[in-house]
């Protein structure tokens, strides 16, 4: 299994240490013959405005639009935004990637003055201490499954093969949603 | 359940920081040039009045930009918006985070309003990104708050050369810094000026605690990539983009640098066609008193 790592910006070096961390060989993915070479991609957070500037400029988006059709695909803060179907707060004519069914708003948290940590809690009852920086927060969760919430609204949210998340794990070592991405990918692979 | 929610935590501070990560930070005087710095894939931009190539040829006490200025950028964009505030000018920094900039710079690109202190980071919510020009430095700005560092380089030249000699110092001192036993680290830090427990921080990780952009002089791509392979978290572009022949090639052209810097083929493709680069001025022909890069201590 190799799981790749969207590194266009953001904090992609954090994703790929974890993934380190736990046994899983990850890629940095900057081109579509990256893309080519991975089983699964993780969207790492970022801005969001700037990754679809530059999914678009570097003409990749319609690649990484096909991949997250039938393959396993994580989305971080901007990754949740960039994979969110419909996103309140974005530019008009901002593209996204689409395919999870959930209306999500940018910086809904509040700019970087109300950013926090927080725990959140797992369907499972594990609860991790997390980071929430300019947040995007997930307004309606429509058929997704519920993988974690925060004060009883979902955080974390799965559909098919995508899950998304407006926190950061990766920031303060958090590795209970990977645990969960990494088997999605391998049932997807079986 | 309880859920513990603490804001504006160190770690939130230099997470935000660490969002910026790969990207370009960009010089802006106004909404027309936000939003073209935004459309190239600028990471976030900078807000002032006056760009520091203009500071330098117009003189003059440099100040904190006008809150409608910043009002003005901040209602044109949705990527984050950065703000300067003068060395050791805290109550500048209470303005800025009154308007709610996502970041404040504590620049030498502005007249310090203190010669002896800086402010007192932890004192605010917002993040600050600090200059430096060595290791000590960077760690003294840390020990105050700072949640993000840049090599102060020179603004407003054009010249990459001191923007180079700040990375590698501060690169080439952790490198020195991870090779000295424990028993040396008290020495370490004495000579660095800096706290132990930082000091040892640094020695044990390999790296400053917080992300290390490079700021000062860059003006193409080839610039930012170079600064990308020494090991820079992310650029800050000043006047190399708006001051030159063709703003939206060139802000493109450096974005895409900076994210595909080991590819030489796409930075020279993304040198093309660019029109003239800022004139820039030599740093070695610049007199001691007008380099702002000996601002800060």
């Amino acid at each position: 299994m190799r799981i790749g790592v969207l590194a266009l910006q953001g904090d992609s070096r954090e994703h790929l240490l974890l993934l380190g961390q736990l046994g899983v060989e990850g890629l940095a993915v900057r081109t579509a013959s990256d893309l080519a070479e991975v089983d699964a991609l993780i969207i790492p957070g970022g801005e969001s405005t700037t990754i679809s500037k530059l999914l678009v400029n570097f003409d990749l988006m319609p690649q990484v639009r096909e991949f997250a059709k039938s393959n396993p695909v994580l989305g971080t803060c901007a990754g949740l935004i960039l994979i969110s179907d419909e996103v309140i707060g974005a530019l008009p004519d901002q593209q996204l990637i689409t395919g999870l069914p959930v209306k999500t708003e940018r910086n809904a948290y509040g700019g970087q003055l109300n950013s926090f940590e927080s725990s959140v809690l797992f369907a499972d009852g594990t609860t991790e201490n997390v980071a929430f920086i300019r947040a995007p927060r997930i307004l309606e969760a429509g058929n997704c499954e519920i993988l974690a919430t925060y004060n009883l609204e979902p955080v974390a949210v799965q559909f098919r093969n995508l899950i998304g998340a407006s926190f950061h794990p990766e920031l303060t070592g958090a590795t209970y949603l990977h645990k969960l991405f990494i088997s999605l990918v391998e049932e997807h692979q079986s | 359940m309880t859920n513990n929610t603490t804001e504006s935590t160190p770690l939130v501070k230099s997470g935000l920081a660490e969002m910026l990560k790969g990207g370009v930070i960009m010089d802006v005087v106004n909404a027309e040039q936000a939003i073209i710095a935004q459309d190239a894939g600028a990471v976030a931009v900078m807000a002032l009045e006056r760009v520091p190539a203009d500071i330098r040829a117009q003189g003059g006490v440099a100040r904190m930009s006008d809150p409608d200025l910043l009002d003005g950028i901040r209602a044109a964009v949705t990527i984050p918006v950065m703000a300067k505030v003068r060395i050791g000018h805290f109550v500048e920094a209470q303005v800025l985070q009154s308007l709610k900039v996502d970041f404040i710079d504590e620049s030498e690109v502005l007249s310090p309003a203190d010669y002896v202190n800086h402010i007192d980071k932890w004192n605010f919510d917002i993040p600050f990104v600090c200059g430096a020009t060595n290791l000590g430095e960077a760690l003294r700005r840390i020990t105050e708050g700072a949640a993000m560092i840049r090599s102060k380089g020179e603004a407003g030249t054009g010249d990459v050369s001191e923007a180079t000699k700040h990375i590698r110092t501060i690169l080439g001192e952790i490198r020195a810094l991870s090779s000295r036993s424990d028993d040396e680290l008290y020495v370490a830090a004495k000579e660095l000026q800096a706290p132990y427990a930082l000091v040892k921080q640094v020695a044990r990780e390999g790296k400053l605690p917080v992300v290390l952009f490079v700021a000062g002089g860059v003006a193409t791509p080839a610039d930012a990539a170079m600064m990308m392979q020494m090991g820079a978290d992310g650029v800050f572009v000043g006047s190399g983009v708006f001051k030159s022949g063709n703003p939206v090639a060139r802000a493109a052209a450096i974005v895409k640098a900076t994210t595909f810097y080991n590819d030489a083929d796409v930075i020279a493709n993304a040198s093309r066609g660019l029109g003239e680069a800022m004139v820039g001025i030599n740093v070695s022909d610049l007199p001691a008193p007008h380099r702002l890069s000996e601002r800060g201590w």
